[in-house]
């Protein structure tokens, strides 16, 4: 039976813009692993948060396993995620590096006694360069680096539970703990 | 009418709306699509000169100064490699802070600076205009640690 | 505990959407009457389990349950309870479960007032509609579940957006989903007409009231969401033809045209095969909107945090089930002929025009809502299609159609339109021309082109569909709630004309800097800064303004514009202070210290203003009184009769 083209008309557009939405979706910048992934973490050696006179840097942690968090006070997604981020560093032996992202020290000292800290280390990043090196576009993200010191994985937004054993945890096994 | 007749006819008055349709877009498009640009291409001259278009960046740290006593502000955008100085008379939006997201409209002046008409923040601490996104995400090279 | 009751139920209502479809679309196929009944059922089970995970998720909004995550990333202690169970829909994941509620209310609504309708067809109806449920419970299920525990539970909450925490904001989502959702009933009754290869028109009588029901929701909804934007984004803005807007406002575009071709094929029989590709579209629309909001590929202010992988899932959604549609429409609808006539000035030659122009603006709307998505994926720059695109495009349809709509109204079916109408017709033309030319003069001390023609269309359309009662009431006939309902929705459509020609012609907007004591002219108004004080509410601190408002020195108001800072930190939030008045608003929103002792301010003079949203209205309320007219009702209950004698007489 022949089918007159108007009635084909709307499914053969509509195919056409599921097409460009396809396109459009995979073209969305929070689909873009970073292209750090796989390579060298950047170095960096910034004053520790909590003691200008100390330095916090990548060297400290190399040859094992370590997280880089990317955090401030500022940040809403962070004090969502916190939770979940004392909860990895208690039931992880990797230690856990923040980088506190263009903030006031004397705010994330507080935060920090307040809510508490995960961290083995907080490094402060004052200017912002160091994120700029890591390719970090907003708070928070977080950072997985092997025991080569390459960048295995980074997630983007506020890290859940869900996240960590889906993306992150398979990546700790094969390198073994702490 | 004899159907064919009216057949005719039909195909030819969508035809013609089509086309009328069309003309109205092509003519509604012209000066109402706003390009978006970063810093970085407007420094390197690909913004027009002659026309509206959008730029978008992170406000720097400490580049907001406000005229005492009137609506002038004048803040820099950038994309951390190259920035744009930006004017801008009236009210900012609630969300405008420094060191964070923003998106301006406005046209280049001779002197290389961005006059704003209207100036957008990002409506939620985390979330990045989708460009300005895609624009800071530009790989660059690792830099030497100081 | 309660939060995985609502999971499970949430499961159990997945379980039953699935059944609902199987037995309902397989109990038609199969004549199988008590399958078809089984579908029934799902209906209602499938209702009782999704009120009950909704239930689930309030109460754990007013009960502070911060270890759910989104609970706690929705709300705060100190949030007050009215907001807490708001805030159930201030974000994705409960929206969707207020989709999914919206969809199991409608389905269980047509379930139970259809029972006139042919068995296996509403069994059809029910079926579809179960599919789409399904989508809906699966999406939740796999990508956004409401329920998901924070492990350790946090202290206390993010807290609902300030912007949200408003009476306008919380009641608009509802509405508005149950507009969105409701043209899934249209949906549903279409995809079965073209399942059955129905040739006759009896569905476009279904569909009508249910359609108008559907679209009352979406318009007070869509009025809703403009009056809040002008008072509470600080701006004075009511449109800004914002992506997501767009997203709600092309459904309902697609809806009016509906309503209308509905009527053409129920009196007449007429555009068979276009109506049912028009019922498609409203719901296919409203899922369009879903998809470009939620997904992450348009910017918005209004847009939800984006997630790729939901993105991805509601595309697939959206291509299944608008796909399909699109597939049967193209399998089925060939079929369909109309054989009737109709002259150039009847009403169906009208009705046409009122949906060529209204698919004219929409799919215009539509470009320009694409373009920027289109320009991204082929590379080609990234654009933003700027708000003077879509008023010209969505105006030089709209001039057209509201002259004809004065017309059409008066038009007789099958003939053409002559004898006393017509000559009524060009007294209130000329009448109208003539005070639209005096309200310009007179009111606002100018006459424009483009402004005289706005008033006048305005007044043309609400003289017009006045004139129909009179005439009716001079004849002594009576005035059926369709006809009545007709009048007052474009009466309606008229007011909210003359409001948006009016702001759009008059309004004067001024951004300025004073410091207490001084003042500023907008229009004829003089706006006096008098004080400046720090005020506080229950979960927030600011600064207010006191402006007086005076015109040829007499003092008219006081506004009290406000600039807050919520307790649970972010960005300060703007109170505009607004002076309501029969014919203009006066606006004051309160900007940032200058410093000197000065403050920015934004004035604004907005003339008729109120009336967009009061014309939007009526158009619901003539919507609702044409859904409920008696030949709606009485039919059907002629038809239950007759069904049942049937039944009587097969059971013998």
């Amino acid at each position: 039976m022949r089918v007159p083209l108007r009635f084909v008309l709307p499914a053969i557009v509509f195919a056409g813009l599921v097409v460009f939405f396809f396109i459009g979706l995979r073209l969305n910048p929070g689909e873009i692993q970073s292209p750090l992934v796989g390579k060298a973490a950047p170095a960096f050696a910034l004053e520790s948060l909590g003691d200008p006179t100390r330095q916090v840097g990548s060297a400290d942690f190399a040859g094992r396993p370590w997280l880089l968090n990317v955090w401030a006070t500022w940040c809403a997604g962070c004090r969502d995620e916190h939770e979940t981020l004392m909860a990895i560093t208690r039931q992880n032996r990797l230690p856990m590096v923040g980088l506190n992202w263009r903030d006031d020290r004397a705010l994330a000292l507080r935060w920090l006694d307040q809510l508490g800290n995960p961290y083995v280390a907080v490094a402060f990043d004052h200017d912002g360069r160091t994120a700029i090196d890591w390719g970090v576009y907003g708070a928070p993200e977080t950072f997985l680096i092997g025991a080569d010191g390459r960048v295995l994985r980074k997630h983007i937004g506020a890290i859940t539970m869900a996240v960590w054993e889906r993306d992150f945890a398979p990546l700790l096994a094969p390198q073994g703990e702490g | 009418m004899i159907p064919r007749r009216r057949r005719l006819l039909a195909v030819t008055a969508i035809v013609a709306g089509v086309a009328a349709a069309t003309t109205l877009a092509m003519l509604a498009f012209e000066d109402n699509l706003l390009y978006f640009y970063n810093p970085t291409q407007v420094h390197a001259g690909q913004a027009p000169t002659d026309r509206m278009f959008r730029i978008g960046g992170m406000v720097t740290e400490g580049s907001v100064q406000r005229t005492e006593g009137t609506l002038k502000i004048r803040f820099v955008v950038t994309d951390y490699r190259e920035s744009i100085p930006v004017n801008y008379e009236g009210l900012l939006p609630d969300l405008f802070r420094e060191g964070q997201g923003v998106i301006a409209h406005g046209r280049l002046t001779d002197t290389g600076e961005f006059v704003a008409s209207e100036v957008l923040a990002k409506h939620d601490e985390n979330y990045m205009p989708p460009e300005v996104a895609e624009s800071l995400h530009m790989p660059t090279p690792a830099r030497p640690t100081t | 505990m309660i939060p995985e009751i609502g999971h499970f139920a949430l499961i159990l209502a997945l379980l039953l959407a699935i059944a609902q479809s199987i037995f309902g679309l397989g109990g038609a196929a199969r004549h199988h009457a008590a399958w078809m009944a089984a579908g029934r059922s799902a209906v209602v089970g499938q209702f009782v389990f999704v009120a009950v995970a909704f239930g689930a998720l309030v109460h754990a909004f007013v009960q502070r349950d911060f270890s759910v995550l989104y609970v706690a990333m929705n709300s705060n202690s100190q949030l007050p309870v009215y907001f807490r169970v708001a805030a159930v829909w201030g974000g994705h994941e409960g929206s969707l479960l207020l989709w999914s509620l919206c969809l199991a209310a409608w389905s269980l609504a047509v379930t139970g007032f259809s029972t006139s309708l042919d068995g296996p067809f509403r069994s059809r109806v029910i079926g579809i509609l179960g599919l789409i449920s399904i989508g809906f419970q699966l999406f939740m299920l796999t990508t956004s579940n409401p329920f998901e525990r924070l492990v350790p539970a946090a202290a206390d909450g993010q807290d609902l957006n300030p912007l949200l925490q408003d009476f306008a904001l919380t009641v608009h989502p509802p509405i508005l989903y149950l507009g969105y959702v409701g043209f899934a009933v249209a949906f549903a009754f279409a995809c079965a007409t073209l399942l059955e290869g129905r040739l006759d028109a009896a569905w476009a009588r279904w569909t009508r009231p249910w359609t108008l029901a559907a679209w009352l929701f979406l318009t007070v909804g869509i009025a809703l969401g403009s009056w809040w934007a002008y008072y509470e984004l600080g701006w004075g803005g009511w449109w800004f033809w914002d992506p997501v807007e767009n997203a709600s406002f092309m459904p309902w575009l697609a809806g009016t045209a509906l309503i209308h071709s509905l009527a053409v094929t129920e009196k007449r029989g007429l555009f068979k095969s276009w109506t049912l590709l028009l019922a498609v579209s409203a719901f296919s629309l409203s899922l369009l909107g879903t998809f470009l909001v939620r997904s992450g590929v348009l910017i918005s202010v209004h847009a939800f945090a984006t997630d790729p992988a939901r993105g991805i899932f509601i595309l697939g959604f959206l291509t299944a089930v608008v796909g399909g549609a699109l597939l049967l429409y193209a399998w089925r609808a060939p079929r369909l002929k109309s054989a009737a006539g109709f002259e150039a000035t009847s009403r169906e030659s009208f009705l046409l025009f009122n949906n060529v122009f209204l698919i004219a603006a929409l799919g215009l709307i539509l470009l320009g809502t694409l373009y920027p998505l289109f320009m991204d994926a082929l590379e080609l720059g990234k654009i933003t299609v700027g708000p003077p695109y879509f008023e010209l495009v969505f105006l030089v349809p709209m001039l057209p159609l509201l002259a004809l709509v004065g017309v059409g109204m008066h038009a007789a079916w099958k003939r053409g339109l002559l004898g006393s109408a017509r000559n009524r017709l060009f007294i209130i033309a000329g009448s109208v021309l003539a005070a639209a030319l005096i309200i310009g003069a007179a009111g606002y001390g100018e006459i424009r082109p483009l402004t005289t023609i706005g008033f006048a269309l305005a007044l043309w359309v609400m003289a017009t569909a006045i004139a129909i009662p009179v005439a009716r009431l001079r004849a002594r006939l009576p005035i059926p709630g369709a006809v009545l309902g007709m009048v007052i929705a474009h009466f309606g459509l008229g007011l909210t004309t003359l409001g948006i020609t009016g702001v759009q012609s008059f309004k004067v907007e001024k951004d300025v800097a004073l410091a207490v004591g001084e003042a500023a002219a907008v229009a004829d108004y003089d706006f006096r800064l008098i004080a400046l004080r720090d005020v506080q509410g229950p979960n927030f601190v600011g600064v207010q303004a006191d402006v007086v408002v005076s015109r040829a020195g007499e003092p008219i108001a006081t506004l009290h514009p406000q600039k807050r800072q919520y307790n649970s930190g972010g960005n300060p939030m703007t109170e505009a202070g607004i002076e309501v008045g029969a014919a203009r608003d006066l606006f004051a929103a309160l900007g940032d210290d200058l410093g000197q002792g000065r403050w920015s301010l934004r004035l604004q003079y907005k003339p008729l203003i109120r009336y967009i949203w009061f014309g939007a209205l009526l158009i619901a309320l003539g919507g609702g009184l044409a859904a409920l007219d008696r030949r709606y009702r009485r039919s059907a209950e002629a038809r239950a009769a007759a069904a049942a004698s049937t039944a009587t007489a097969r059971a013998q």
